[in-house]
């Protein structure tokens, strides 16, 4: 269900570390982050290239696994978590929304998103889904015949049809132009404001922080920074 | 619908060129598979049910005379259920406008009531009036082969005396399904026919009034099978008893039970390369849509679908393609099944046809495709499985090219950049091509087999009517008869050379194996009838001792120096009844000559190769001294002048003691004309599956290929490559591949030739491993010609591959 209300902890990390062991070297993708997610938030994660936001947030999403330190979600250990455990996880807490839609091409817009209710507990109806997001003038056509915004609201729509408890999307705007990009934001901030979905977002685009309840900073592997905004800006005035 | 279930009916759709190839395939194994279990279920079924219906006796034999009066003496044998007296004679026919001699055997009906044993089955007409003389029912392989009419006359040579007879009817018989003249090797409906006569007149005829000279048994079921054969002959010795044989000896029956052997090792060979050839097709098709969905699976994992869930999806996809290959396979077969028993009821002429597909052979079938799709497809699911979600949606990493084994040689100047990047492609991916090679090999393998029978026959018939029997004609004589009559013979104007011959029916044993054959006594320097080795050169018949069919000596388990005890099944003959079969310890061929041996023993001096029957040899004078006989023949080879023929002919036919001839022209023009039926249908069928493969492994490495690579054909289009270039970087893999894969097919189709040589030796004929260069080349062109066309299909792709999306599409 959704968490409308709940200002508990939602996602609790002490001392994450990854590390990718490419034989010869090393690669330190996280180097021990300390973070704590609420319920209902919508957090932006800002870094640079390669400073490990996608790696947390597939560690938090449950798609990866952490080498060192620990991942809480809602009181249960994730780093912990066998594979299966993990997929019953992200099948009833998470939605993903990553850069390139990757939805399935064979699949029109309606399908894609049962896809995913198919095997949810309690998810709303593809269609509905779709109406959220503002295409549901579009849910029978395949991908091929919507444009990359629409295509990346079909994958909103597919990640909140479930109504997952967070939404963690990577670079969800990083293929679309501002307009698009700005519609695309606009969906997520009605979600996590309407729906109480808890947000993460990743962006390399350092105006689209404006929208968040908080802005991470990462660099290297390490949180350099975390800062509250005090006043929230609608995804609608943002420019860039 | 599950929205899964949506993407995979959309992919099979996308991919249904890949989809049909493999289906194809896939029906090639299925449908062999049906087609020759049900046949031969189908053919089993109906040879029960004819031989129930009518009544087919379980033991045979033949006897010089009895008295009628015997008859119920047969009951008082242990194991004996039931049994009939017939009197059966060899006869020869004279028909209106045919001037070949002609011999048929005379079988007595009952004259009251059906008989007990092998009822007729009455096609056309009536029986025979038991109260008139001059009718006869005869069997519908010779009326059809003289297209006789009812109410046609024929005149009958019956113990040298003429008789006419009219035909009142057009039967069946389960005693010769297959009718073949004793001492024939192929059936000739033309100059030897079965006719059927009531018992009365015949008898009349033949001097058996109130006797009888055939019987027919049937067992109880308690009955031990061997001990009444023993009994029996024991029985019938004084009687001149020519040996009891059970239905396994028996001429018909044995034929149809080797052809029943012969279409279920069919029933296995062939469908285990096709499902095999599609087991790795699926393979490669699976393992590459798995490869283009990597981004899709790693989705789909991301939100929570089971590594179950995924495999299964991906399993069902190959199983939509087996229940495809299954249901065309099924109707193909049935189709197929329906055409073999077709020709197979026309061929042994069974009265009807029960066509049989059973359950199980579906079931059967069914478990086999699914295995074979399973077999192809869990190796690449399981890699689709392991996955990590978060891996998934990189792209693959870059393969790694290397400089092939040719650039290290420092060759690399003589090849242009695309001969290279094809180079590279067949190195990179090593296991494929040579998969991709072994299944057009198998293809080329299937093709030979399809070609193979008919070079090894015409083969083993050069070999047994050129080399070893040469005669034009071969007669036999109602009994031994002495060797003055060859004067006779050569006094007949048009014939150039006459060789006596005795031969007589035995039993041979050696150890606790024992076989029926003939012992033939032949000049030991025999122009028309030679011995040949192994190596098929003329051999001289030794003094002392017998030379056998190499088969012969294989089935009694005997080597050179053994020494076999013969057993001789003629009646008047004093019968040389072994007591125990231990071989002497101190044993002499003079011994055996001298008539101091209790059996007679022969040793086994060397084999010969023969691929047509079984036979054993001595010279005529030795086993004339053995049988204890002056100079005694039952039978000549003659070679005639072509020019006299017919002239000779009529004047055998005069000769009274003549019962029966064998043209040999007429023999292998006949045979060549009953196989020519069966192995039409048999090469059409098997080389169109061998295409079905070849076509099915082309097109889709070809497929397979262009998905891989349309990026970087696309790319080299884009830099200004032609059509043509890039055709000849795609295909020119192909073809290097289907090239390498010929020679490979031509071993495999020689190992799959000699596997199927091995299965399908029997007494009757050993098929040889000949291979002529039109089985190579005929292999080739089919193989060539599938991959043509499967490359036409692929460049018509290439010509229309849209350069734009191909290079927007993300890999
Ligand atoms: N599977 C992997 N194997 C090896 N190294 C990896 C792997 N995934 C990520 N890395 C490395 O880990 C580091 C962090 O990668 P990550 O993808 O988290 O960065 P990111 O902040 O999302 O960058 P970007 O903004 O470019 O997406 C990088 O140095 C990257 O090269
Ligand atoms: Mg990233």
């Amino acid at each position: 269900m959704s968490t409308t209300g709940a200002n508990g902890v939602v996602f609790q990390t002490r001392g994450l570390t990854k590390v990718y062991d490419m034989g010869e070297v090393q690669v330190h993708a996280l180097r021990g982050v300390d973070i704590d997610l609420y319920g209902g938030e919508l957090l932006v994660l800002l870094g640079p290239s390669g400073s490990g936001k996608s790696t947390l947030l597939n560690i938090l999403g449950g798609l990866d696994t952490a080498s060192a330190g620990q991942v809480i979600y809602r009181g249960r250990e994730l780093t912990t978590a066998s594979d299966s455990e993990l997929t019953e996880y992200r099948r009833h807490h998470v939605g993903f929304v990553f850069q390139f839609y990757n939805l399935i091409p064979s699949l029109t817009a309606r399908e894609n998103v049962a896809a995913v209710t198919e095997i949810a507990r309690s998810a709303m109806a593809p269609a509905d889904a779709l109406t959220l997001v503002g295409l549901s003038e579009r849910v029978d056509h395949f991908p091929a015949q919507l444009s990359g915004g629409e295509q990346q609201r079909v994958a909103i729509a597919r990640a909140i049809a479930k109504q997952p408890s967070v939404l963690l999307c990577d670079e969800p705007t990083g293929a679309l132009d501002s307009t698009t990009g700005i519609v695309v934001l606009e969906v997520l901030e009605r979600i996590n404001r309407d729906l109480g979905t808890t947000t993460a977002l990743i962006t390399h685009n350092a105006d689209i922080a404006a929208m968040a309840d908080r802005v991470v900073r990462l660099a290297d592997g390490r949180i350099v920074d975390v800062h509250r905004n005090v006043e929230k800006k609608p995804a609608r005035e943002l420019r860039w | 619908m599950r929205a899964l279930d949506q993407k995979l009916l959309r992919d099979l759709m996308r991919l249904r060129g890949v989809v049909l190839a493999i289906a194809l395939v896939l029906v090639g194994g299925i449908s062999t598979f049906i087609m020759s279990l049900s046949t031969y279920d189908s053919l089993v079924l109906t040879q029960a049910k004819y031989y129930r219906d009518h009544r087919f006796a379980q033991v045979f034999v033949s006897l010089k005379r009895a008295p009628e009066s015997l008859q119920r003496r047969f009951l008082d044998i242990r194991g004996v259920d039931k049994v009939e007296t017939r009197v059966v004679a060899a006869v020869n026919l004279d028909i209106p406008g045919f001037a070949d001699p002609v011999s048929g055997q005379l079988v007595s009906v009952p004259d009251r009531g059906e008989p007990l044993f092998n009822a007729l089955y009455l096609r056309r007409g009536r029986m025979v009036d038991p109260a008139r003389d001059d009718e006869v029912v005869i069997s519908e392989s010779f009326a059809n082969a003289h297209q006789f009419r009812l109410g046609d006359a024929l005149s009958v040579t019956v113990n040298g005396r003429r008789k006419a007879v009219t035909i009142v009817g057009i039967v069946l018989s389960p005693e010769y399904i297959y009718e073949i003249q004793p001492g024939a090797v192929f059936p000739d409906y033309q100059r030897f026919g079965i006719l059927w006569m009531a018992r009365a007149p015949l008898a009349a005829a033949y001097d058996m009034e109130g006797a009888f000279n055939d019987v027919a048994l049937s067992l109880t079921a308690d009955a031990n099978h061997d001990d009444v054969i023993d009994r029996l002959d024991e029985f019938l010795r004084p009687y001149g008893g020519r040996g009891a044989y059970g239905r396994q000896d028996q001429l018909s029956h044995k034929f149809l039970a080797e052809e029943f052997g012969q279409l279920e090792t069919m029933a296995t060979v062939f469908p285990v390369i096709f499902l095999g050839v599609a087991a790795f097709l699926l393979n490669v098709v699976i393992g590459r849509l798995i490869n283009t969905e990597r981004e899709q699976i790693a989705i789909l994992k991301a939100f929570g679908y089971r590594n179950g869930e995924i495999g299964w999806h991906y399993t069902k996809f190959s199983l939509m393609i087996v229940a495809i290959g299954l249901a065309g396979g099924v109707v193909v077969g049935i189709f197929l099944g329906k055409g073999m028993s077709a020709v197979y009821q026309d061929f042994y002429r069974f009265p009807f046809l029960e066509y049989e597909l059973k359950m199980s052979v579906v079931v059967n079938a069914a478990l086999v495709a699914v295995a074979a799709g399973l077999a192809g497809t869990l190796t690449s699911v399981a890699r689709a499985v392991q996955l990590p979600p978060a891996e998934g949606m990189r792209p693959e990493t870059p393969t790694e090219f290397r400089a092939t084994l040719v650039e290290r040689a420092g060759l690399q100047r003589w090849f242009a950049q695309p001969t290279r990047m094809i180079m590279r492609h067949i190195e990179r991916r090593p296991l494929r091509a040579l998969l991709t090679v072994l299944g057009i090999a198998s293809a080329c393998g299937v093709i030979m087999v399809s070609n193979f029978q008919e070079d090894a026959i015409h083969h083993m018939i050069d070999v047994q009517y050129g080399m070893s029997s040469r005669e034009d004609l071969s007669v036999s004589f109602v009994g031994p008869t002495s060797a003055r009559a060859l004067q006779s013979l050569k006094g007949v104007a048009g014939v150039a050379h006459v060789e006596g011959f005795r031969s007589v029916p035995v039993r041979l044993h050696f150890e606790h194996r024992s076989f029926r054959t003939a012992l033939q006594g032949v000049e030991s320097d025999g122009e028309l009838h030679r011995i040949l080795d192994k190596d098929l050169r003329r051999i001289k018949l030794p003094a002392a001792g017998v030379v056998m069919t190499d088969y012969l000596a294989k089935i009694l388990g005997m080597k050179a120096g053994d020494w076999v005890t013969v057993e001789v099944l003629e009646d008047s003959q004093p019968v040389l009844r072994a007591t125990g079969f231990a071989r002497p310890k101190t044993f002499q061929f003079a011994d055996v000559l001298a008539g101091s041996q209790p059996a007679l023993r022969l040793p086994l001096v060397a084999t010969t190769k023969q691929y047509l029957g079984v036979s054993a040899y001595l010279r005529r004078n030795v086993l004339n001294r053995l049988l204890e006989e002056g100079d005694v023949i039952n039978g000549a080879y003659i070679s005639t002048d072509s020019r006299y023929q017919s002239k000779v002919y009529s004047r055998l036919k005069d000769m009274p003691r003549v019962s029966g001839t064998v043209i040999r022209e007429a023999a292998i023009a006949q045979f060549n004309q009953t196989m020519e039926q069966t192995i039409l249908f048999f090469t059409m069928v098997t080389a169109s599956l061998g295409a079905v493969i070849a076509f099915g492994v082309v097109y889709n490495s070809a497929r397979i290929a262009l998905s891989e690579r349309g990026r970087e054909l696309a790319s080299l289009r884009v830099l200004g490559f032609t059509v043509g270039e890039i055709a000849y970087i795609l295909l020119g893999e192909l073809a290097l591949l289907t090239l390498m894969a010929l020679p490979i097919g031509f071993m495999f189709g020689r190992a799959l030739c000699a596997y199927l040589v091995s299965q399908f030796e029997s007494d009757l004929y050993r098929i040889p491993l000949i291979l002529e260069p039109d089985a190579y080349s005929f292999a080739t062109m089919v193989i060539l010609t599938s991959a043509i066309i499967s490359g036409y299909l692929v460049w018509r792709r290439l010509r229309c591959l849209d350069l734009i999306a191909v290079l927007k599409m993300r890999e």
